[in-house]
Order: C-alpha cells, then structure tokens, then sequence
C-alpha cells in the first residue's frame, strides 16, 4: 500500500521499539500479549496508536514509558535502553492520575521540586495560562470538571518540560464534546512546544485527526499490522475526501465494516 | 441543591431536642412508676451531677481520664501510624506480620489486665498500656490498608516524576492514604474512650471509669453512677465530633465525598 511507511517522518528517529514481545503469567498460564513489536517514532512527531480493544496497546505504552519490561526485545529512546519511568518521559492517564489532595496550582508544581521556587511558580503559572483555568488555581480536583481534570494532568506532564508524552487515551472518559475541544487544545500545545507524542486511542477518528501516522495494531497477540502517514496538514478537514480515505482504510484494516 | 427529601434546618434541630425530650420522660416515669428505691430518676442524677461538680472531684476526674486516654491513644498513633505505613509500603513484611497482628487483634484489652498488672503493676501506666493496646491495632489495620489501596496510577505519576522511595512515601503515598488513617484514628480513639473506663475501674483510683464502680461500691449511689455516664458519654461524643472535624480540612474532604 502506498501509504505504508515503516520509517519515521523527517527529523530523526526519537525513540525505537525493537522487537518487543511481552508474555504475562499469571495462574501457571502464559499468555502472550505483543508477539514482537517494532516501531519507531520521529523526533516532534505525533504518532498514533490504534488497535482493538485489549490488543495490548496499553501494555505496549507502559513498556516504552519505561514502567513494564518487555520479556525480550528492547526500547531505546536518544539511542539510550529504557530501564525505568523517567521526568523527561511523561505518563499521562485518563484524569484519574490527577493528586485528590493537591489544588490545581499544587498538582501543576507537584513534578517541580528540583527546581527554585520562583522558577516554579513561573511555570505553574504560564501552564495555568496555557490550559485556561486562570481562576482555577486553588480548586481541588473533586471541584472540576472531568475535562478540567485532564487538562490539569496534561498541564502537570507540560511542566517539567519532557521532550516525551505518552498519552493512554487521554480522553478516553471525556463526553465527545469536551472530547473534540481537548483535540483542539492538545494540538495548540504541541504545536507550540514539539514533543514527541506517542497517544493510543481506540477511536480511530481521534488517531487520524491527530497524528503524523497512525501505528494499526493486530489482536493480541499483537504486531504492528500497517503504519499509515497522515498527509493533511493542520488544520484537517472532516469531511475532506483524503481524510474519509484514510479513515475508511484504517476500518478496514481492522476488519470493521463501517456501516451501522 | 435543595432537595424535598432534606430535613429543614428547623427539624434538624427541633427533632433530636424532642426524641431526647421523649426519653427522658419515659426514663422519668417509668422510675416514678416503678416506685424503684436503686434506679435513679433524671431528676436525682441531675442533682448527683451538680454535687460532683461542686465538690470540684469531677473535674479532677475528667482530666485524669482524659490525660491516660491522650497518652494511651497519642502512643498508639504514634507507633502505629509508622509502623502500618512500613507494613503497607513493604508487601513482605506484612505478609510475615500480619497472622501475629490479626491473633493479637481480637483480644480485648480487659483480657490483657492481668499481664498489664505483672508487668506495670497497679496504676496509671497500666491503665494507659490498656487504652494504648486498644487503640494501636485499628490504627496499624487502618494504615496498612490505606497505604495497599493507593491507586496504582497515582504511584506511577509519583515515580514518573522521578521521586525517590521517601519522596513518593511522603508526597503520594502518605497523602492519598490520609482520608483512612484518619478513618481509623476515629475508630480507635472511639475504643481507647471505652476502654479507658474499664482500665480505670480495675487499675487506678481516680478518673470516670474508677468514679463510676467508687459510686457503687461507696454506699451504692446511683445517681452518681449514672451521672457519670452520662458525662462519659457526653464527653466521648464531644471527642469524635472533633474527630470528624479533620475530614474538612481541603486535602482530605476528596476521601470522604460518599459519606453525608
């Protein structure tokens, strides 16, 4: 297929999957979940993620965040092998991850302590700006909204200022207005900042209306099955013929006929 | 906010002053009735009361028992405090500790005077030793389980930022376990006031517990028997009104949002 690129869009290669398998035991039985995975993700790119439900494209994030270790294969991020979790690689969840016990202002400054404090509260200001809930600083979370609650985690992950993002259906909990609106807002911010994003989602609109390419994920156990490029600029259009094809290609892939 | 099925403020009020009304009428005619020469009317514990106070020995009392309850159950917490945070922190050791703790648990502190007595003898130490084993177990449980309920994702946001083993104890951990230890704080304090009354009754020569079997066994004078009650009582509901005063502060009300 023309669309299929297995290498990265320009700017070198940020991180590298290589042959990932993972294999969970639990009870005595083994069962394989990525049966080995390889990908690469471009410097500033903004890399999607879809597959079906239970494919293993969580496992797969939480291995390249450095939280799981795969049972053989290995990812390496600047050339370097990920052995853990690190600040330079953010882990954002669903809005569950926000602190209950911090305000706003204290969730957004909670990954800030190694800095000066004047420092901090620059940050936690610009962020606070940058995500709008001026007003908001001293609201604790049980306060806000489930999309305010997002963008907070989003805002606290932004802080420290890592130049990796991995995003486990972010909105995923969200009604599909806010849904739609926080698209819009993650797109501003990366736009503005370049990190590397890497989002898995199961809805494959969000995949093709976010990201450079979009990595299609098989059952589990899982391979990378097609990456497909994403070649309409920002801002996309909906209902543009070259959106709908890429869209209706990646349903098929999946095996989804797209009638209801 | 407002809904049909709340009671008014004026019943909130108004319906706990007329049951209170209705018991001690029914209390004051059933003696009247009875024609009871032990049982004392609210009337004669009323005036039981008022010559405790006068003879300034009531007040001596509530200090005493308040004292031992303050250092019974301040050096519950502060053992049990740390060491169910460690137990909880470190799956393994609580796993070697647990079956020891769950036997010790059920024992009730009354079942332990006799050993308190060879080791402290009679007085004030082995009254607070009764009211410390009392309050210690519910406050380790608490705290054990508190610390194994933290979210996994809240553990995971707390390393990805990079914090140390401390730093994640006192900045995730501790907090997000709050709302229960605090849960069983109540519990406990709850138990040291009942158990305070029997550690009294058997071990030392003053406070509430050791006024009320004095009252009986000094010329049977029940209205200071139940006079005496009815202060413990007061003052032990005084203590958990203040108690739940704690689940207001902003960083723990999240932990509390199901209750009223």
């Amino acid at each position: 297929m023309a669309e299929t690129i297995m290498g990265p869009v320009a700017g070198g290669v940020k991180l590298s999957a290589q042959h990932i398998t993972m294999v969970f035991q639990r009870d005595g039985k083994s069962t394989p979940v990525l049966d080995g995975v390889d990908l690469e993700v471009g410097q500033g790119e903004f890399l999607c993620i879809v597959g079906p439900s239970g494919c293993g494209k969580s496992t797969l994030l939480s291995t390249m965040a450095g939280f799981l270790s795969p049972t053989s294969g290995e990812v390496r991020i600047d050339d370097e092998t990920v052995r853990g979790p690190d600040r330079r690689r953010i882990f954002v969840f669903q809005e569950r991850g926000v602190f209950p016990w911090l305000t706003v202002d204290g969730n957004i400054e909670f990954g800030l302590f190694p800095l000066a404090r004047p420092e901090r509260r620059r940050r936690v200001a610009h962020y606070i700006k940058m995500i709008g809930l001026e007003g908001f600083e001293k609201a604790y979370p049980a306060e806000l909204s489930g999309g305010m609650k997002q963008r907070v985690e989003v805002a606290r992950a932004l802080a420290v200022n890592p130049d990796m993002l991995f995003l486990d259906e972010p909105f995923g909990a969200l009604d599909s207005i806010t849904r739609l609106v926080m698209r819009g807002e993650l797109l501003r911010i990366w736009e503005a900042e370049r990190n590397t994003i890497v989002f898995v989602t199961h809805d494959i609109d969000e995949a093709v209306q976010l990201g450079d390419r979009v990595a299609v994920m098989s059952d589990r156990p899982a391979k990378i099955q097609q990456i497909v490029k994403i070649d309409i600029p920002h801002p996309r259009d909906l209902s543009s013929p070259r959106y709908l094809e890429l869209r209706n290609g990646i349903l098929k892939q999946l095996g989804l006929a797209h009638k209801v | 906010m407002s809904s049909l099925a709340q009671p008014r403020k004026w019943e909130k009020l108004f319906l706990p002053v007329l049951a209170s009304a209705l018991f001690l009428a029914l209390w004051h005619y059933s003696v009247v009735w009875t024609a009871t020469k032990v049982f004392p009317s609210p009337l004669a514990v009323e005036k039981g009361l008022a010559e405790l106070a006068r003879k300034g020995l009531l007040w001596k009392d509530i200090g005493d028992s308040l004292r031992r309850v303050a250092l019974g159950f301040g050096a519950a917490a502060a053992l049990g405090i740390p060491l169910g945070l460690t137990l909880g922190w470190y799956p393994a050791a609580n796993q070697a500790v647990n079956p020891l703790l769950q036997m010790l648990r059920p024992i009730s502190p009354i079942a332990w005077i006799p050993v308190a007595i060879i080791l402290f003898g009679i007085g004030d130490t082995t009254a607070t030793f009764l009211i410390f084993l009392g309050a210690f177990f519910p406050i380790v449980v608490a705290c054990v389980s508190g610390v194994s309920n933290v979210p996994p994702v809240l553990r995971r946001a707390g390393r990805n930022f990079g914090l140390s083993p401390p730093q994640l104890l006192a900045k995730v951990i501790f907090p997000a376990a709050l709302p229960q230890i605090i849960i069983g704080l109540r519990i406990s304090l709850g138990i040291a006031w009942l158990v305070m009354v029997a550690a009294e009754m058997i071990a030392v020569d003053s406070g509430l517990g050791y006024l009320v079997i004095d009252a009986r066994n000094s010329g049977k004078r029940y209205d200071l028997v139940v006079a005496a009650m009815l202060v413990i009582g007061a003052i032990g509901l005084a203590l958990d009104l203040c108690f739940r005063k704690l689940k207001d502060i902003p960083s723990v009300r999240w932990g509390f949002r199901d209750e009223s």
